[in-house]
């Protein structure tokens, strides 16, 4: 081997990294460029900037309401998830379930398979539990938030078990030896020592749910739209910057709850 | 503090008996070591007095409370985990203070014992992490103090740090228990440490215990041939008992020795520090030509193989004296013991 070869490998892999951090941030470029367009219609070079698309979304009713939908649907899955996912994980982590490994990947599932699968499966399904039940499932607020809870929990079960994989079960028997019954030590000993396998999935969960399109689109009932589907049905009409104003705002929005997050918890650390 | 005792305790997991019949009584305010090679069963004993396991059968009676079927968290005897396992989320004074707040001691009670606690261990300070090995063992230790256990536990307390703060931390640990008088049960597979540390030793091997006794009791007078080769060294000779106090080795060698066990095959064990080469193996019952194999040098001993035949070896340990002519492999030497130096154990035993 010639001494230049490794050194052409470095440039190699960070010419690499250089063009997919491109890849991924040039959308992010773009939007946010065109966010701040004077002219409707977008086209290059703009004509001159202007900041009126932002003062339209923020007054956009559908937008609003859309907002509103999203973030209760995301608040709620959240919550469910983790409360659902954290003693799963637990569980799958602490003992010798009968088809744990399987467990695990299946809870899992909801990450990988095809949004528009899920949709179409959670649909039929709700269909299904209406016809039988009588009760209004589809399009309602419970339904939507039930399918969301399902695209959480595989949020929540990965980083919980992976912050359990390296956790000392040792500090549990010393706060028992030192009087505490199980329920105390699980909040005082426990919970404490997973909660940043708990912030980050609780952030990535409901970052998921209040994003997606996919599988809302088949749930949503009349008069109900999460904010997503708000933007695509105006993009249907227009395509001025209002979209990318809107969707700027929530760059921004989820950009600080992360570094938020990363302040109290180090998310490189559990991700 | 308290008196302890365990009354046939056992612990089976299907057809593996990890703990026989475990019978010990730990005096108030005495410092008792569980010593044994790996999987012998001690580290499950002391899990069991803990409450983290629950004995297939017998008895753990801490005071003059029978706390076998308690959970851990009533039962009061402060446990310091090999790892520490030291809330790594708390302070070191919230560490300590848990057992504290557990115990329901008010708010007011607390600061000054916690204080007192960590004055004890010679600490204050801030997170677990920012600690090194030795100062996080003290936390761990100040923390099962502080709540007054009436019994305090060591699992291994020194297996993690290094050699020379092992050396005072031991010293600091023993000082410590005297004072306050606590009774203690610690567990560990180091001899020295148990050596230095006990008031009694008690050694176990698969499950059983083979004795209980001081250091002088279980390096004098071992019960059988697994402690004369656990605790010190033995020198081991195959052969048989062939008639009151005479010993026949398998290689021939007719040896007096002062046990009285009755014919058949048995094994001889030997200390080697109490065999005499040369000049000095004048006049002793039992002397005899031996070929030196192998000399190691030790500094303040010099190790030697020798074989007294075809079959029979024996160890030797010599001081190094001033003027010590130094052993050469493949010399021939006159070796001796006294009758008493040798002990019979019967076949099995």
């Amino acid at each position: 081997m010639s001494t230049g070869s490794p050194r052409l490998g470095r440039y190699a892999l960070n010419g690499a990294a250089a063009l997919s951090l491109g890849f991924i941030l040039l959308p992010l470029i773009f939007v946010t460029w065109l966010a701040f367009f004077r002219q409707e219609i977008p086209s290059f070079p703009p004509e001159g900037y202007s900041l009126k698309w932002f003062a339209g979304a923020a007054s956009n009713k559908s937008f609003i309401d859309g907002f509103e939908l999203s973030l209760q649907i995301a608040v709620a899955a959240t919550l469910l998830g983790l409360v659902l996912g954290v003693p799963a994980s637990l569980a799958l982590v602490r003992h010798r379930i009968p088809l744990g490994p399987g467990i695990s990947t299946f809870l899992l599932l909801p990450l990988v398979m095809p949004g528009i699968v899920l949709g179409t499966a959670t649909y039929v399904f709700q269909i299904e539990i209406e016809l039988a039940t009588q009760l209004p499932v589809m399009g309602s607020l419970g339904g939507l938030i039930a399918a969301h809870t399902l695209v959480v929990i595989p949020w929540v079960v990965r980083l919980v078990t992976a912050s359990l994989a390296g956790f000392d079960r040792s500090i549990e028997e010393a706060a028992q030896n030192l009087g505490a019954g199980p329920v105390t030590t699980f909040w005082r000993v426990t919970l404490p020592s997973i909660r940043p396998g708990i912030v980050a999935a609780a952030l990535f969960g409901f970052v998921t749910s209040f994003g997606n399109l996919e599988m809302s689109l088949f749930l949503v009932g009349p008069g109900r739209t999460t904010l997503p589907i708000a933007i695509l049905q105006y993009l249907e009409w227009k395509i001025d910057p209002t979209v990318a104003a809107a969707s700027l705002i929530q760059i921004v929005l989820i950009g600080a709850a992360m570094i938020v997050t990363d302040r109290y918890v180090k998310l490189s650390r559990v991700v | 503090m308290a008196r302890l005792s365990l009354s046939h305790l056992k612990k089976t997991y299907g057809a593996l008996t990890v703990v026989d019949n475990v019978d010990i009584t730990v005096a108030d305010g005495e410092f008792l070591v569980l010593l044994g090679p790996s999987g012998c069963g001690k580290t499950t004993t002391l899990r069991m007095i803990a409450g983290f396991i629950a004995p297939t059968s017998g008895a753990i009676t801490i005071g003059e409370q029978d706390v076998t079927n308690l959970p851990p968290w009533k039962r009061h005897c402060g446990l310091v985990f090999q790892s520490y396992a030291l809330f790594p989320h708390m302070t070191v004074a919230q560490n300590v203070a848990f057992g504290l707040e557990m115990h329901k001691v008010p708010q007011a009670e607390r600061g000054p014992r916690v204080a007192e606690a960590l004055r004890l261990v010679r600490l204050g300070g801030r997170y677990p992490r920012q600690l090194s090995g030795g100062q996080q063992q003290r936390v761990a230790l100040a923390r099962a103090l502080a709540m007054e256990p009436q019994v305090l536990l060591l699992d291994e307390p020194l297996s993690n740090l290094d050699a020379k703060l092992r050396l005072e931390v031991r010293i600091e640990i023993r000082e410590l228990q005297q004072k306050l008088g606590l009774t203690t049960i610690m567990v560990t597979h180091d001899q020295e440490e148990a050596l230095t540390m006990a008031d009694r030793l008690v050694v176990m091997e698969k499950g059983q215990v083979r004795q209980v006794g001081t250091q002088r009791e279980l390096y004098e007078r071992p019960a059988d041939r697994f402690v004369a080769g656990f605790i010190g060294r033995s020198a081991f000779i195959e052969g048989a008992v062939t008639a009151q106090g005479r010993f026949r080795t398998g290689g021939g060698l007719d040896i007096a020795c002062a046990a009285a066990a009755a014919p058949g095959s048995a094994t001889l064990a030997l200390r080697p520090e109490r065999i005499a080469i040369g000049s000095e193996a004048d006049g002793l019952p039992n002397r005899f030509p031996a070929r030196i194999e192998h000399a190691s040098y030790l500094g303040a001993l010099l190790d030697v193989q020798v074989a007294l035949n075809e079959q029979d070896r024996m160890l030797l340990q010599i001081p190094n004296r001033v003027g010590l002519a130094e052993p050469h492999v493949g010399e021939t030497v006159t070796i001796g013991w006294a009758e008493s130096a040798g002990l019979v154990y019967p076949q099995g035993a």
